[in-house]
Order: structure tokens, then sequence, then C-alpha cells
């Protein structure tokens, strides 16, 4: 593969990245009104950033925007300030019918619901590294669909591996959740040509496997994967695979 | 209901008993009728929430779907430039495009892919037209998958001017890197330092160490490759 396809690849998974955040940045301004003796602006979405003014109760303020847990809102004043409050502080205002605004941080209770996902990964395929992310689509909290990518890295061979699951998690609200799971997918082996005489392969692979989901804290979500793959050769016998992995997951 | 009435006014005060049974069952029936068009418009809005009560259907409901949609900024997409040294093959110049999500305020993850042409090696050079590599395998590519902690984050001050928000980073994760001809497993680690110039745009240098065996030069070893970059980002 040369330097031009890895790039080509990278950039192709970018766009998929970017496509998936699109779908949540609709832009609706909100409003809320202060509801405690006041709130503190910051001039940036960080605790490092200096607080350079307060709003004050009954103050009417617009949300702009949102980054992490801090939101960038202009008071409507007279002389309009911008700045970034965070979600401690919005929390206790109040929306414009008089109803506590809706602002929570992301608990396990979101992990459990969540729609979708990314996961990066590292691990072991018979002996070789890999590398892996994959996106996945949770149809229900107990159904997702999931769509991986690894880079396998051995000490003969080098190949690529793309896998297409669905897994069943049985008991999506606990903590340490265990998931099963059943895939079929793409394994292209290119052996190093100094070592072996032997020309590059694609074998369709089923597998089957299952692992653990660890609920880490807010967005995160750790994970131990264990698969076993059939790798469906052109010879007189399939191959059996073992592959293990660890990661995390985000989602959104 | 006229009927009801004009009956009542007609045959004076004594049928009132009467009638008042009949125009409580009507009441009743006009209810009932209206909460039957209620009902319907309910299941117009949403027919999911069927059978529950009118009053937590409306308002909150919809507040909630409003706050949800804010625009939120959590993705950064920036390049940068800079040095790679790659052992035995001198120090070249690189160019990194990476992808950051910050999924809270101190943790973010981070796809990279960056691309550099090594050089010589002395070996190479000494004696005097024996090449190790050919050009194309030159070509070093990599790509990465990491995951970063903010630190120290606070204001810098620049003589009496001016102030910035900026704050350092450690970042470490797994890639793999494509190098005369081979694609090995790589290790990254490093540090960095991050300058945010106003909400949508920051500045950034870091140093990391690109760690992959390789057996170029002959034997099988482990590598240490030093990057320098600085580069720019923008969220979205």
């Amino acid at each position: 593969m040369s330097a031009k396809n890895f790039g080509s690849q990278f950039f192709l998974l970018l766009t998929l990245l970017s496509s998936l955040t699109s779908i949540s940045s609709m832009s609706i301004a909100a409003e809320v009104t202060v509801a405690q003796p006041f709130i503190e602006m910051r001039t940036g979405p960080g605790r490092g950033y200096p607080i350079f003014y307060i709003v004050e109760a009954s103050e009417t303020a617009t949300i702009l925007k949102r980054r992490t847990d801090w939101f960038k809102i202009e008071t409507k004043s007279k002389q309009p300030k911008t700045g970034w409050v965070h979600l401690s502080q919005m929390s206790e205002t109040l929306t414009d019918d008089g109803t506590k605004a809706v602002f929570a941080y992301s608990t396990r209770e979101d992990a459990v619901n969540r729609k979708w996902e990314w996961s990066i990964g590292g691990g072991e395929l018979d002996g070789a590294a890999t590398i892996s992310t994959a996106a996945s689509l949770h149809i229900t909290k107990n159904i997702a669909l999931q769509l991986e990518a690894a880079q396998v890295l051995g000490e003969f061979s080098d190949g690529w591996m793309a896998t297409g699951s669905i897994s069943h998690s049985p008991f999506p609200h606990w903590r340490i959740s265990p998931y099963f799971q059943i895939g079929s997918g793409l394994l292209r082996t290119k052996p190093f040509s100094t070592i072996v005489q032997a020309d590059d392969q694609t074998d369709r692979t089923v597998s089957v496997g299952g692992g653990l989901n660890i609920y880490v804290s807010r967005r995160f979500i750790s994970f131990v994967d264990y698969r076993y793959h059939t790798v469906l050769t052109s010879g007189n016998n399939n191959k059996e695979i073992s592959e293990w992995k660890i990661g995390i997951r985000t989602f959104f | 209901m006229k009927d009801i009435v004009d009956s009542a006014n007609s045959k004076g005060e004594s049928n009132n008993k009467l009638c008042f049974p009949h125009f409580c069952s009507g009441l009743l029936l006009l209810c009932s009728a209206h909460y039957l068009v209620a009902a319907e418009e309910i299941d117009f809005v949403d027919p999911l929430e069927d059978g529950e009560d009118i009053s937590l259907i409306q308002e909150p409901e919809r507040r909630k779907v409003k706050i949800s949609d804010i625009d939120t900024e959590n993705f950064e997409f920036g390049i940068s430039g800079g040095l790679l040294s790659v052992e035995d093959f001198e120090t070249n110049a690189l160019v990194v495009g990476a992808l950051k999500y910050h999924v809270t305020e101190d943790f973010f993850v981070e796809a990279r892919f960056g691309q550099s042409h090594v050089g010589e090696t002395s070996f190479e050079k000494l004696s005097g037209g024996a090449n190790l590599l050919t050009d194309e395998d030159r070509d070093l590519a990599f790509y990465d998958l990491s995951l970063g902690i903010n630190l120290f984050p606070g204001e810098a001050f620049i003589l009496n001017k001016w102030a910035v928000n900026s704050g350092f980073y450690l970042i470490g994760g797994v890639g793999a890197t494509q190098f005369a001809g081979n694609d090995e497993f790589t290790i990254n680690g490093g540090v960095g330092y991050r300058v945010i110039a106003n909400d949508f745009l920051s500045l950034n240098f870091h140093v990391r160490d690109h760690v992959f065996e390789t057996e170029i030069t002959g034997t099988e070893k482990t590598t240490h490759n030093f990057e320098v970059s600085a580069g720019i980002s923008v969220f979205f």
C-alpha cells in the first residue's frame, strides 16, 4: 500500500466522523433567565479563564453554543456581554416559561441511551498487533450495529480487516455490562515479500465473540473484547484465529 | 339544552328538579365529547404519548428538545508542520493533519495523519552510492489514535499588553508507521502547549516520541523518533 493510499483511507475515516457530528450541530437559540443571585461569566470555556462579568438575578441571556460543559451566552441588556458559563450554574437558570432549564452532565443513564458511538482500541490478532476504530449505531438499548476497521501489524505479514457486526447487551444498565456479538467481514493479508514468497490475499471472515463494556465516567466507556474469527480461505481448510482487544468508547 | 331551558320556563319552578339531572347528563356528555376531541388532538401531536396526562405532555417536553439542540462545538481540526527525526535517517520536514474531539474540559481524543520524506543514513553517505532504500521507500507516513489530558489551564501574559489563554497537555496513543515498504505498530507519547487565540482558533506546539521496531539496518531494533511541530486548529 502506498503512502497516498494510507492517507486517503485516513481522510475517508475523518469524513465519516465529521458527517456523524453534523447530525448534532443544528443551531437553535434558547433563552434563559438567571434565578440564583448571580452567575459568573468567563472569557473562555474552561476553569483557567478569568471571570470578567457577573450576570445578576432576573437578567435574561441567549445561549449561543456549547463546548464540553461550558455554554457561551449573550446577555439581553442594553450593553450585551458575551461569555462562557459552566453547566453547574446554567442548570440553576429558568427557561422563558419559568421551568428549570434542563442541562445535565452526561451520566451513566446517557450511556445506556447512547445512539452514536465511536471507539478506538488496540489488541492482538493471532500473534499480530492490531489497531482498530469503529462506529456504532444503537438501535435499542440492547442492540447495536457496528462497523469496524482494523490494521493488523504482524511479524511476517501486514493486513487490514473490516468487520460489520451486530451486538446484544442483555444488561445495559449495569456499570460493567457484558455483550455478545456476531459479525462478518474481510481480511486482507500482505505477507512481507522479504520473508515469505506469497501473494496478497483477501478472505471472507465470520466471527463470534463477546466482551465487557465498563462505564468509566461522563462520556467514556472502556471495553474488553474477544472474537473468534473463522477465515474462509480459498484452500481446503478454513483458518480459525482469535482476537483480543481493549479500548475506549465515547458517545454522542 | 334549549329544550331543557324552554321547558323549565314554561312549566315553572316545579319541574326544575326533573330537569336538573337532564342538564347534568347533557353537561357530562359535552364534557366527554370535549375530552374525546382533546384526546384526538394529543394523538395528533404525538401518538406515542397516548393515554398520558395532557398537562405532562405539553410544554416541558418540547423545551427539553430545544436545549439539546444548542450548537455544540466539541470538534477541532488542525494542521501542523515541523520536524521528525527518524533514527538513522536524519531529521526531516513533517506535515500533519489532526482531528480532535473534546470529550470533557479535561480529556480529548485525537486522530492524526502525518507525512515525511526521510534522508540518508551516514552509511549511505560514506559508502558513496550504496542505497539502503529506494526514493519511494523513503516516503514515511503515519497515523495515530491518542488520548489527551489537559493540564494547568490558565492565562499567559505577553508583555503588558496581551493576555491569552493557554494550557499544557499530555498525549499518548497507538498507531502505525509506514516506512521502507512496511507498516510498523507505533506507540506515541508526548507533551504539548496550546494557546487559545479566540473561541474558534488555537495554536499549538508539541514534542512527541514515536516508538516502533524496524529491521532496515540489518537487525531488529526499537527506534525512537522525535517529532517537534507547531500548528493551528479550528473548533467546529
